[in-house]
């Protein structure tokens, strides 16, 4: 059996969908409402910002990047990447004050997954986002 | 922002129901596709969940 290769789809122009990734990574939900996808885009925006606000109030941490040894660098720097993909959320919960310092406790640990889990659905639905830009899906 | 102290299960439970909800959304294409695999993610979370609870507690004895 050969397997035939797939010719590699060209990646299509930056300013067909870059702004449309760059308002769905600032206001969860927006790229899709930006499209036209109403229904769908509120649905992404109340999962985001509910996991995220749950996590706040469960007073979950949120991280700051740190390094040392390798497993230290992989929890806190990709966490903070999971809260930054949370746009305006993070954002605004730093501006505020509302970030806070790593507390012992089961509730508190839920929380800040909460934090990270919600920043990594808004990445899905930034690439969501992107393939309808591109003309990849419906 | 008023505190809110979650059990286990509620944790849980709400985690997996927004992830079905943006899995469900971002990966079928049409809308009874979407509800369909949002709702067999949903179930499978719950099934998760209860299978690993009753695993740890028959092997915590």
């Amino acid at each position: 059996m050969s397997k035939e290769k797939k010719p590699k789809e060209p990646m299509p122009p930056l300013k067909q969908w870059l702004h449309v990734v760059a308002v769905g990574w600032l206001i969860p939900g927006g790229g899709h409402l930006l499209l036209g996808r109403r229904g769908r885009g509120a649905l992404l925006a109340l999962s985001v910002v509910a996991m995220f606000v749950l996590g706040l109030m469960m007073r979950g941490a949120l991280f700051q990047p740190q390094t040392g040894d390798l497993l230290t660098t992989i929890i806190y720097c990709g966490g903070f990447l999971g809260n930054l993909a949370s746009g305006i959320l993070y954002l605004l919960s730093v501006w505020l004050g509302y970030s806070q310092p790593d507390v012992a406790g089961h509730v508190h640990d839920y929380g800040t997954k909460f934090l990270v889990a919600a920043g990594l659905l808004n990445v899905l639905a930034m690439v969501d986002a992107f393939e309808i830009a591109a003309g990849k899906k419906e | 922002m008023p505190k809110m102290n979650l059990s286990h299960f509620e944790a849980s439970f709400l985690f997996a129901l927004f992830t079905s909800i943006v899995l469900g959304i971002v990966t079928k294409k049409t809308d009874r596709e979407r509800i369909v695999y949002g709702a067999q993610c949903f179930g499978y979370f719950l099934l998760a969940l209860f299978g690993l609870g009753w695993i740890m507690k028959i092997g915590h004895g």
